[in-house]
Order: structure tokens, then sequence, then C-alpha cells
């Protein structure tokens, strides 16, 4: 399967294995397969393909993942710069599986 | 939409009390545990496919909206599942399409029409509408066990954590794509790799284009514009100068809309603004070559080009699944003023162009 790659993907995504408990949750919520459990840790697997949506930080049991979560969406981005109302990325749409 | 008042003891149905939306796809009601719940059908009819090539023109897709509330598919027990979903009416539709031959229970949240993957990100498919939700449709009596299965891209707006806490009730992440919900509910609710990851295809790509391109007729407009400056003076064949440099232009607006999301994994680089550039620079070159364009025109030509597609490109972001902000900003960051540049000198070597023999 093709795997994506985007300019700066994952720079913010930390884990912090000391914490973890490895219960699997982020594995199940992450859209890029991201993580692996591997001896009850989990591991990131391939950062590159992370698009910091945040989902593994929000469901992490025991807050072992940080990520600083945003839409990657240069309409949102460039809104927001002109001070426009929360930012709409255009984003009432569409197919199942696009953002914005 | 219009509603119908019914008899019903309690329908759990947004607005209480007992109106329900007398859509196409209500095909009836289910009754258990005392109460009456709206029955869906899972085959779309013709509304609902012009429907969704309505919204994916860019027409009411604000509009486009399910009545949040609890409703049945097939003939649920107080054992069956229970779906959740966005109350944009796509969403809607592409799940109950995969659930002939199914009993759930579906839990429509109010998203305010927008689609799963968005109003996860936006907060409103989110924790706090979710538990609000399902004490408002008093869920606990309707099944009798706690588990409800959310669409995995509904995660980044959803703590299942606190949904357990606050509810009683477990999240269970299904799949990303409805299409996968019949085999994940088969096994158990178990779901590999291939049911976790989202996927960006040819067809996914494809179907974003002519949203694109409704969205992008002021770029046209800029473009026709430029196309008329440079297809000066008045004398001496205007008329083709015109067509010929405006074909080119607006082909460079249609190409970075529909083309665009159908190249992206071709075109080099990882940036959008940066593949939207070369790509609108071979076409610009091109068309200047089939032309005839004069130096300077086109130059004119090959920067107004890059600039319309580069910027196209970097919309792009807002619409593919995989772009992060970080990037994303960074593209803004550096890329727009170059593309203003691009367009300023594309301006000024247009407006020699027409005004000298170059
Ligand atoms: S969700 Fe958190 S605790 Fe669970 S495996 Fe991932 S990092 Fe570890
Ligand atoms: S932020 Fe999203 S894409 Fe990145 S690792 Fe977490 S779940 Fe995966």
């Amino acid at each position: 399967m093709r795997e994506w790659r985007y300019l700066l993907n994952g720079s913010s995504l930390a884990l912090d294995a000391e914490t973890c408990i490895g219960c699997g949750s982020c594995v199940e919520v992450c859209p890029h397969d991201v993580f692996l459990v591997e001896a009850g840790k989990a591991r990131i697997r391939d950062r590159a393909l992370c698009m910091e949506c945040g989902a593994c930080s929000r469901n992490c049991p025991v807050g072992a993942l940080g990520v600083s979560s945003g839409v990657g969406c240069a309409a949102a981005i460039i809104a927001g710069k002109r001070g426009l109302a929360s930012s709409g990325c255009g984003c009432s749409t569409d197919s199942s599986s696009s953002c914005c | 939409m219009t509603f119908t008042r019914v008899s019903a003891k309690s329908l759990l149905v947004d607005p209480s009390p007992l109106t329900v939306p007398n859509e196409r796809y209500v095909t009836g009601f289910v009754e258990s545990s005392g109460r009456l719940t709206p029955r869906i059908g899972t085959r779309l009819g013709i509304a609902d496919i012009a429907g969704a090539w309505r919204v994916r023109l860019g027409i009411g897709r604000g509009r486009y909206r399910v009545r949040p509330g609890l409703y049945a598919v097939g003939a649920p027990t107080p054992a069956s599942a229970v779906l959740v979903t966005a109350n944009y009416k796509l969403s809607f539709d592409e799940l109950r399409k995969r659930l002939s031959g199914i009993d759930a229970w579906i839990v429509v949240l109010d998203t305010k029409g927008v689609n799963v993957w968005c109003a996860a990100g936006k907060g409103s498919f989110g924790t706090k509408e979710l538990v609000e939700r399902l004490a408002k449709l008093s869920l606990k009596e309707v099944v009798a066990h706690r588990i409800i299965v959310l669409p995995q891209l509904a995660a980044p707006g959803v703590s299942a954590v606190e949904v357990a806490t606050a509810s009683g009730f477990r999240v269970v992440y299904g799949p990303v794509r409805a299409a996968d919900l019949p085999a994940f509910l088969e096994s158990g609710m178990k779901k590999d790799a291939a049911m976790r990851t989202v996927r960006f295809g040819l067809a996914d790509r494809a179907v974003l284009g002519p949203l694109e391109l409704v969205h992008a007729w002021p770029l046209a407009g800029a473009a026709l514009a430029l196309a008329l400056l440079s297809a000066l003076p008045f004398s001496g064949g205007f008329g083709s100068r015109l067509s010929a440099i405006s074909s080119v232009l607006i082909g460079s607006v249609v190409l970075g809309s529909l083309g665009f999301p159908i190249l992206l994994p071709a075109l080099p680089f990882r940036s959008f603004a940066l593949k939207g550039a070369a790509l609108g620079t071979v076409w610009g070159l091109a068309g200047s070559i089939l032309a005839a364009a004069r130096p300077l025109g086109g130059v004119s030509l090959v920067l107004a080009s890059s600039a319309i597609v580069s910027y196209l490109g970097l919309n792009f972001t807002g619409s593919s699944t995989y772009t992060c902000q970080t990037g994303t900003a960074r593209e803004v960051k550096l890329g727009i003023p170059a593309m203003i540049t691009a367009a300023a000198l594309s301006v000024l070597a247009g407006g020699i162009s027409a005004f000298s023999r170059y």
C-alpha cells in the first residue's frame, strides 16, 4: 500500500515510553499506522507518516503521547492569519475520506 | 425538510416531541423496549445519488443534513450493535448503504452537517456532543450492553476514556471506511491494518476535483483579466492572441483543480505548492510553444500558470488525507509570497510584451 509523506510530518509527535502501558489504543486510532506495540510498549514505526491529527494523544489513557495537532489545510491557515472567525476551512465537506 | 406528526410514545429523533423527518430514507418504525424508533432503508435512491453529486459540486453542502437522533436498521434488539455517525447526509448515506442485512442501532450526532473527520478535527464530533446525545436518547434503556462503535476517523475529537467515565459506554473505534463495517461486526469487532489506514487512491482524489474547480472561479476571472492585458493592443490579431493566451491560462485553472488531485503522487516534491509550481511550469511552457507566444509573453504565461497551479495545489492540502498543520503553515508562509511575486512579474511581463515586439 502506498504510504503518503508530506513536509515536516510527525515533527511534533512525542511518545513517553516510560509511561506507556502498551494498551494499543494508539494503534487502534491512528489513520496512518504510525505505531506498533512490541513487548508491552508502543513504538513509533514511522514518524514521517504522522499527519498530527491528535487522535492518538486524545485517546491514550495514560497521557504518554503528545502531538501538536491542527488542520493541515492551507485555506484554514490563511483564514486564521487574516483573523477570520475560527478558521472554517470551507470544511462543511465531503467524501468520507477527506477533511476540509 | 418536512415533518410528519406520528402518534408514538417517545420518538428519539430531534426535536422531541413526536416529530420525525418525513424523509425517504425512513422506511418505517421499530418497536423495542416500548419505544418507537424510525427505521432507515439501506438502499440509496436516485435523490440520494443526485444529492451526493450536488454537494460534490459545492451546492447546498451546509444544508445537506440528517436530523440527529436514534435510528434503526433491520430489526435491532437490545443486544444489537450501536453505530455512531455524523449528521452530514453524505456520511449517513455512506453508512446506511453498507448495512443491508444487518440489525443495528444508529446514533446520529449533531455535527452541524459536517463529515466525521472534519467534525472530529473541529470538535463538533466530540466527547461532549457524544456524551450529551447518549444521555438525551437514554441509550441505556435501548440496549442491554454498554458498547458503542464510532468511526475511527472520529478519534481526533473523542476521548474514549472520558466517554466511558461520563456515559458508562465503552467506545470501540470501527474501521475507517463504512464499507468494512460488515466484516468488522462479523469478526467480533476486530480490524486489521487495512481497515485502520486512510487511503487516498485515484478515485478518492478524482472525486474532489469538481469542488476544487467550483471554488477556483475567482482565479479564472483573474486569469482572464491577465489574458486581456497580454493580448493588447486591439489591433493585428487581438482576437486570436486573446483566445490562445486565455486557453493556456484558463487551462491552468482547470488543470490545477481537476488534474492536480489525480496527478498528485506522480508529481515531484513533497510540498504541494512545489508540486503545483512544477506542473504549472510544464503546462505554461507547452502552452506558450503551442500558442507561439512572443518571448516575454511566454515568460508571462509560464509565471502565471505556475502561480495558478501552485496556489490550487496548496489549497488541495485541505482535501488531502495526510498533510499536517506544521508543514502546511510553512508552505503558506513561503509559498503565498512567492506566488504573489510570480503573478506580479507575470502581469509586468505580459504588459511589456503587449506594448513591445517581445
Ligand atoms: S495509547 Fe498510550 S498507553 Fe496505550 S499503547 Fe499507545 S502510547 Fe501506550
Ligand atoms: S497524530 Fe494522528 S497520524 Fe499522528 S501518530 Fe497520532 S494518530 Fe497517527
